[in-house]
């Protein structure tokens, strides 16, 4: 068994004084951002990665992963206690999690929560371990025209199972492949759409996009939304902790069909928020205290905190094994592999086995240690939402500043944010998804890099991508999931029809 | 939101409005992306396809799913509320400071524009006492000084405070 000597290799890896303290404090930063509103998992990153520019790539990204699971464990205290969804993935856990506090259960909530939501990752990082080596070894025979069809299957991915409309999606999918495309021509190394400014000669960074889009957007948002944070008191000790883990094995059931659609979605570039939904209303049609949901059951804490960690977790299979991230956070984490000097990719698991094996290990390490520091100190991270919005906003913003301006020591980077926090704050009020849109930013030289190659290698024909088997399979695919929306109503029309005849 | 309320005097901007200016800005920048590429050439020459060849495409596709979005819009209804006027309010308040700030930097460097930025939140929004107002101003940016410059040795933008005290 290889795979088990590359994971104890890992597991030693991370094991270094250095690696695991690293670990602790991306823990307890990511529940941070996780609890405050404007900072999430993926601009958290974003604002973090340059200062990881000088550290060793493997020490990074576990720093920056263990941000990533911290912050979907803050996500559930927020949605439990204060009714506030910390995350987008946390808002079904609103649903049962806050009428549970309400009834005074706050701490099995909490338990449930961050339970429920260590098997999700653990189930999906069991499917990286054993899974991902060997996607990365069949795409190590892909060529230019495979790549694009992957790319174009991820991409058509969210037009498909987005819950937007798919002219909306299109819309700022695409514009995100045109700001992408500013700048430096990557191929020809000519420049392109500048309109002869020389702060758009580097183009746009998309760092700078995710820090506006998600942390000074979301700011607006919350603002319009005047919050103010009343939370419920936490009564979490060991006593609740053991109950509610007597009662946990009783909802195995909903636990794996969560885990199994939270892989499928995290891995398909749909995203632990539809994964959560999803799961969520799953559970609720095929439970037996179904009609119970939303009144405070725990089973609706379980389904959509399982779905939404194993999404989140393996969004990141994709993008180690073949360079493209299933969420935007996976995206922020994949663009720190390029500025590290790592390339993406299949290559990554035959070329740097320390990396890949030290950053499987540590998400196993990642997520016992986070169960821990979260059941322990879940009234230090409710404090901190305690703190009144005025203090707190302008230090988000500061920080957010701060952040951008580290990308490339700029302060044109500066200006560029407050306009993606200002059009970001427009594009969610209007119903465009934003994940689609930063993904497009970091992969469009690649995908345009992919295309341009694969069209130069057939002559300028198109029908390159219908050459081999390998390609029209995924190329297929991909249309399957751009026509989903249209498909399954059809589907639905004919099981319907069928259903009605025989009565 | 969607209550259709006819008392005198909106209460907020309409969806439908605010949905199609978005559209149209999107289309824009499509329609600009498209001007970019062909003074690039989206052509074939002798290194395959133009610079400007994927993203003429691109801002094709930008445009017509705009032009699909914007005739969505019209449908939508007009009594459908895009926000409260005193929600905008909210929003500019945090807007118009952000610019100020954004604008400021440059000249003053990030430690003095922060100061002034968590100042007038505190006082202005939060409406705290001077003593707390100033101790959170002053103290926060030399946390952030002390993090990054000293730490991190991650240089921040400065301005004539900083060179005054010879940092």
């Amino acid at each position: 068994m290889e795979g088990i000597a590359d994971l104890l290799h890992g597991f030693g890896v991370v094991l270094s004084w250095t690696n695991f303290v690293y670990m602790l404090i991306g823990i307890m930063l990511g529940v941070i951002i996780g609890v405050l509103p404007g900072l999430g998992g993926a601009n958290g990153i974003a604002i973090l990665l340059p200062l990881t520019f000088s550290m060793p790539p493997t020490s990074a990204i576990i720093l920056l992963s263990c941000i990533y699971w911290g912050a979907l464990f803050g996500g559930a205290i927020t949605s439990i206690l204060f009714n506030i969804p910390g995350e987008p993935w946390s808002v079904a856990t609103t649903f049962d999690g806050h009428p549970m506090a309400q009834k005074g259960q706050a701490g099995e909530a909490l338990t449930a929560a961050f339970t429920s939501s260590f098997v999700g990752a653990l189930f999906a990082v069991i499917v990286i371990t054993l899974a991902a080596p060997l996607v990365a070894k069949f795409a190590l025979q892909f060529g230019p025209a495979e790549k694009f069809s992957v790319f174009f299957l991820a991409f058509c991915s969210f037009v498909g199972m987005g819950k937007e409309p798919p002219s909306k999606t299109v819309a700022a999918m695409m514009l995100g492949f045109a700001l992408a495309a500013v700048g430096t021509d990557t191929v020809t190394g000519g420049l392109r759409l500048t309109f002869g400014s020389t702060e758009l000669l580097s183009g746009f960074d998309f760092l700078v996009a995710v820090i506006g889009l998600f942390g000074i957007g979301e700011i607006l948002l919350t603002m319009e939304e005047g919050l103010s944070f009343k939370g419920k008191a936490t009564g979490i000790n060991p006593t609740v902790v053991w109950q509610t883990w007597k009662m946990l094995p009783r909802y195995w059931m909903t636990s794996l069909r969560s885990c199994v659609i939270g892989c499928w979605m995290g891995i398909t570039p749909a995203g632990a928020t539809p994964a959560s939904f999803m799961s969520y209303g799953i559970a609720k049609r095929s439970s037996k205290d179904g009609e119970k949901f939303g009144t405070g059951e725990i089973e609706g804490v379980v389904a959509p905190e399982t779905a939404a960690h194993a999404a989140g977790t393996s969004a990141l299979l994709p993008m180690l094994a073949l360079g493209v991230p299933g969420s935007p956070t996976a995206a922020v984490l994949l663009g720190g592999l390029l500025i590290w000097g790592l390339q993406p990719g299949p290559l990554l698991f035959v070329e740097q086995k320390d990396f890949v094996w030290g950053l499987i290990a540590s998400m196993y390490l990642g997520n016992i240690v986070g169960l821990v520091i979260v059941l322990t100190m879940v009234p230090v991270f409710a404090a901190i939402l305690r703190v009144p919005f005025a203090i707190v906003a302008p230090i988000i913003l500061v920080i957010c500043a701060i952040g951008a301006y580290t990308v490339h020591n700029n302060t044109f980077d500066v200006i560029m944010m407050l306009v993606f926090g200002v059009a970001g704050y427009f594009l969610k009020k209007c119903n465009y998804p934003l994940a689609p849109m930063v993904l497009a930013i970091v992969l469009g030289d690649k995908a345009e890099e992919a295309f341009r190659q694969s069209l130069l290698l057939s002559g300028g024909k198109v029908t390159v991508f219908w050459s081999s088997p390998l390609v029209s399979a995924i190329m297929a695919l991909g249309l399957i999931a751009l026509f989903w929306g249209g498909i399954s109503k059809g589907l639905n029309r004919v099981f319907a029809r069928r259903r009605a005849a025989p009565l | 939101m969607s209550d259709p309320s006819k008392a005198p005097g909106s209460p907020g901007p309409g969806q439908r409005i605010v949905e199609m200016g978005v559209a149209l800005f999107i289309l824009a920048l499509g329609a600009l992306a498209m001007i970019g590429s062909l003074r690039v050439g989206i052509g074939w020459g002798a290194e395959g396809p133009k610079s400007g060849f994927f993203p003429f495409w691109v801002g094709l596709i930008v445009v017509l799913a705009s032009a699909r979005n914007f005739w969505r819009a019209i449908a939508i209804s007009p009594a459908r509320l895009f926000a409260e006027w005193g929600q905008i309010a909210q929003v500019r308040k945090v807007v118009i400071p952000m610019a100020i700030y954004v604008a400021l930097v440059p000249f003053f460097g990030i430690y003095v524009a922060s100061a002034l930025l968590i100042a007038g939140f505190m006082r202005w929004l939060g409406r705290y006492g001077w003593l707390l107002t100033l101790a959170v101003a002053i103290l926060l940016p030399i946390l952030i000084y002390v993090t990054f410059e000293d730490w991190f040795l991650v240089p921040l933008p400065k301005g004539p405070l900083e060179d005054w005290l010879g940092l």
